[in-house]
């Protein structure tokens, strides 16, 4: 008896051995599949056009929901020029996007087209599961010189792989409580005017001193100011601070001159020992001590937007992408946005990001995928997205209707375009280990912040692991 | 009615493994299993298997695929600061966790068998567990927080300053462990309660003619004869608290937090392996420090088992 159920057993088990290896044996077949040129795929889709008649379905994920209704338009339009594609879009929130993304990977499958981020494409590569789009863009002749400068580099790797055409870009502006600011007698004019430095704040650090508040209605330039009963904090801050800080610590830092990597895109080495970070960093985790910065500790735990929202910070950095989020309903009070300070090194910062579209190697139909593609980067879908006036299209006539959109709406954008104008954009650090620098620099930020650690010494000790990561 | 239910299942699983009693049951037996035997195959034993071959490996997740390192990853895994770090954050964890909810159940186990026989308020005290985990997280991450909690709102009424229950580095780790005690004490008190009930009520009656106190009672016949029944409970307490995960990423990532935060101070050795594995890629490098985790999971098993002479009864 025993022998029967030993023999079983052996069955059983080869049985699971068997089905997995059949599974593997799946996966083996796709790789050769998607290292596929783009014409012999065509080859496929064709066939399959021709023996099912029915449209090729294209699928597409975005995360940013606001802008889903402005693609729903673009997919519309492209349909109807393209009867034999059918463009089915999905929007997942933030945090499950990626799950979903590297999950769809994981498993051969996956949208075919997705909305891509600077700081995950590059671990794409590393895993070979982008196609790469030069042979597509030379074949249709799209010119990549047609939107802001810099962008459409972005999306090449050092290998000198296309792997995304620019869809739209964000800078950082300070976005101001209209009541506290008018309630403390200082103006937009005045931000627009400031200047700071990480040792004495400069007149910035004075202007959010006025707008802080505390329970017994003390100013933060008042000798009573009680820096632990703080009705109102100067300055908000946006999120976690994190190893790249877009919205929070790399304005300020990058108007000292500091620059995240050796060379940008994809550096050997980074800069996180640099003393003007550290320095940076000191002055916000000394402004919070003194009652002037929201606590990092209230942040985490609702999200830098609530604590404005709620009207507890009086201005805050955040990226342009959110404009609507101010202007409209969930914001209960005014705003008006004004231009990051000018640093120690004679000019503002901003961080310059843009999102681009990216094809998935699965995908059956990378053919169809790429005319998606093309068309999203096209200054056809990107009009369409300027009049929504959600984010900035990537190409110049495109952001104009976006910033014309934005004034018939009564909202002055100036402040975010004027970084644009003005070349006083630097570009979000690119490296192919983004998720293992963050999780090595944000707990450091963290420390730093709650006056835990002292920044110098806490950064470097980041510094050298973040090395380490980059360097293997 | 001296054995107990205990000893008696001991008993009666040893023919399992002996080959003197077979007799036609077996095939019966084997039959009724299968189900069972194929799923445990299948979901368990495989992928087990797969997870020790992946961890020799250099696996990247994304494009699940790679080969063979060696014992690269072990290595590494023993250099890491990063897993000892996340260890001692989960043993501070199951410490905490455990201590608190074992003394709770054994004391609402005690007040279910001596005062109350309403299988209504028995049934209220099973109610957290029945609550998904994530759901519990969330509501206590609602109750809880800095600024809207209806606890800080509480606490205010006193004079207190709010309490940053999960963004203080000091006590995210304990507020874990409260919430966890909180869902987890109604169903163990309840394991605990059908432990009492093995304990022959005579001996309560002896004592009491004897003259010993309600305390008396608890310390010497309640507790050493309790003791098997706790060594059960204690080992799948435990384990399940050293693979604490779904708690802490959903109440410390929640909304502007990072999963495992503030700056670490919760990064449990689950959370750490999901890093590795989700936010990494390394996939490989995630399975050798679950390997590890299993073993020590093994380790602290069989040494409770031993220690606390788990197969054996005092009744006897």
């Amino acid at each position: 008896m025993t022998k029967a159920l030993w023999r079983l057993l052996a069955v059983l088990l080869a049985f699971s051995l068997v089905a997995a290896a059949c599974g593997g044996d799946d996966d083996e077949a796709d790789a050769p599949a998607a290292t596929e040129a783009p014409g012999a795929d065509d080859a496929d889709s064709d066939a399959d056009d021709n023996m099912s008649a029915e449209a090729v379905g294209i699928e597409y994920w975005l995360w940013d929901g606001n802008q889903q209704p402005f693609y729903e338009q673009c997919a519309a339009d492209f349909e109807a020029a393209n009867p034999g594609i059918d463009v089915e879009i999905t929007q997942f929130g933030w945090g499950d996007y990626w799950t979903n993304v590297t999950a769809g990977f994981a498993s051969g499958s996956g949208p075919d087209v997705f909305t891509d981020h600077l700081a995950r494409y590059p671990e794409f590569v590393a895993s070979d599961v982008l196609v790469p789009l030069n042979d597509f863009v030379e074949r249709d002749g799209v010119d990549t010189g047609a939107y802001f400068p810099g962008l459409a580099e972005l999306w090449v790797d050092n290998h000198g792989n296309r792997y995304g055409l620019p869809k739209d870009f964000d800078t950082i502006a300070l976005v101001m409580n209209a009541d506290h600011v008018a309630g403390a007698g200082v103006s937009a004019a005045d931000f627009a005017a400031a200047e700071w430095n990480p040792d004495d704040g400069g007149s910035f650090g004075e202007l959010i001193r006025k707008l802080s508040v505390d329970a017994n209605g003390n100013t933060g330039d008042s000798a009573d100011f009680d820096p632990g009963n703080v009705e109102v904090y100067g300055l908000g801050l946006e999120g976690n601070f994190g190893a790249f800080g877009q919205t929070t610590f790399s304005a300020f830092a990058a108007s000292t001159g500091f620059e995240f990597l050796d060379v940008n895109p994809f550096g050997d080495s980074a800069n996180y020992d640099d003393a003007r970070l550290a320095a940076t960093i000191d002055w916000f985790a000394r402004m919070i001590e003194a009652g002037y910065v929201v606590p990092i500790e209230d942040v985490e735990s609702l999200g830098g937007t609530t604590v404005f929202q709620n009207g507890s910070a009086a201005v805050m950095a955040d990226g342009s992408w959110k404009i609507g989020t101010y202007v409209g309903a969930d914001t209960p009070f005014g705003v008006e946005f004004a231009p990051l300070p000018v640093g120690p090194s004679g000019s503002r910062a901003s961080m310059f990001n843009g999102l681009a579209d990216s094809i998935n190697k699965h995908s059956e139909h990378q053919e169809e995928a790429w005319q998606w593609v093309k068309h999203m980067a096209s200054a056809e879908c990107q009009n369409v997205i300027g009049e929504g006036a959600v984010v900035f299209p990537a190409i110049p006539s495109a952001a104009e209707i976006a910033i014309a959109a934005h004034q018939a709406n009564g909202v002055d954008v100036t402040a975010f375009t004027v970084h644009v104008d003005d070349g006083t954009t630097f570009l979000f650090p690119i490296t192919d280990s983004a998720s293992q620098i963050e999780a090595i620099v944000g707990p450091a930020m963290q420390e730093i912040l709650r006056g835990q650690a002292d920044a110098a010494g806490r950064l470097g000790q980041a510094s050298d692991e973040v090395n380490t990561v980059l360097g293997s | 009615m001296i054995q107990t239910a205990a000893s008696s299942q001991v008993s009666r699983r040893r023919p399992l493994f002996g080959s003197s009693n077979l007799h036609g049951g077996w095939r019966s037996a084997f039959w009724f299993l299968l189900p069972a035997l194929v799923g445990f195959v299948a979901f368990y034993l495989y992928p087990a298997l797969r997870g020790v071959y992946i961890s020799f490996t250099d696996w990247n997740l994304i494009a699940n695929r790679g080969s063979w390192v060696g014992a690269d990853n072990y290595d590494r895994l023993l250099n890491d600061r990063q897993v000892w770090e996340s260890l001692k954050i989960t043993f501070k964890y199951t410490v905490i966790n455990i201590v608190t909810q074992t003394i709770l159940a054994v004391a609402i186990a005690v007040l279910m068998d001596r005062l109350t026989k309403s299988v209504t308020i028995r049934g209220i005290l099973l109610l957290p567990w029945l609550i998904p985990n994530v759901i519990v997280a969330l509501l206590w991450v609602w109750m809880l927080d800095g600024n809207l909690g209806i606890v800080n709102e509480f606490l205010g009424l006193f004079g207190m300053d709010p309490v940053r229950f999960f963004t203080d580095t000091g006590k995210v780790i304990p507020s874990l462990a409260g919430i966890n005690t909180w869902r987890h004490m109604g169903y163990t008190a309840l394991l605990i309660f059908a432990g009492l009930q093995t304990i022959p009520r005579s001996l309560y009656e002896a004592a009491a003619v004897d003259g010993a106190s309600e305390r008396q009672m608890f310390r010497d016949i309640t507790i050493p004869l309790l003791r098997p029944i706790l060594a059960l409970v204690l080992v799948i307490t435990i384990v399940g608290s050293l693979q604490v995960f779904d708690t802490v990423f959903v109440a410390t990532g929640g909304f502007g937090g990072q999963p495992g935060g503030p700056a670490n101070a919760s990064r449990v050795i689950y959370l750490y392996i999901y890093q590795n594995a989700f936010d990494f890629n390394q996939l490989g490098y995630a399975a050798a420090i679950s390997v590890l985790l299993v073993a020590i999971l093994l380790t602290v098993t069989f040494l409770q088992l031993k220690l606390l002479r788990a197969g054996e009864s005092d009744l006897a």
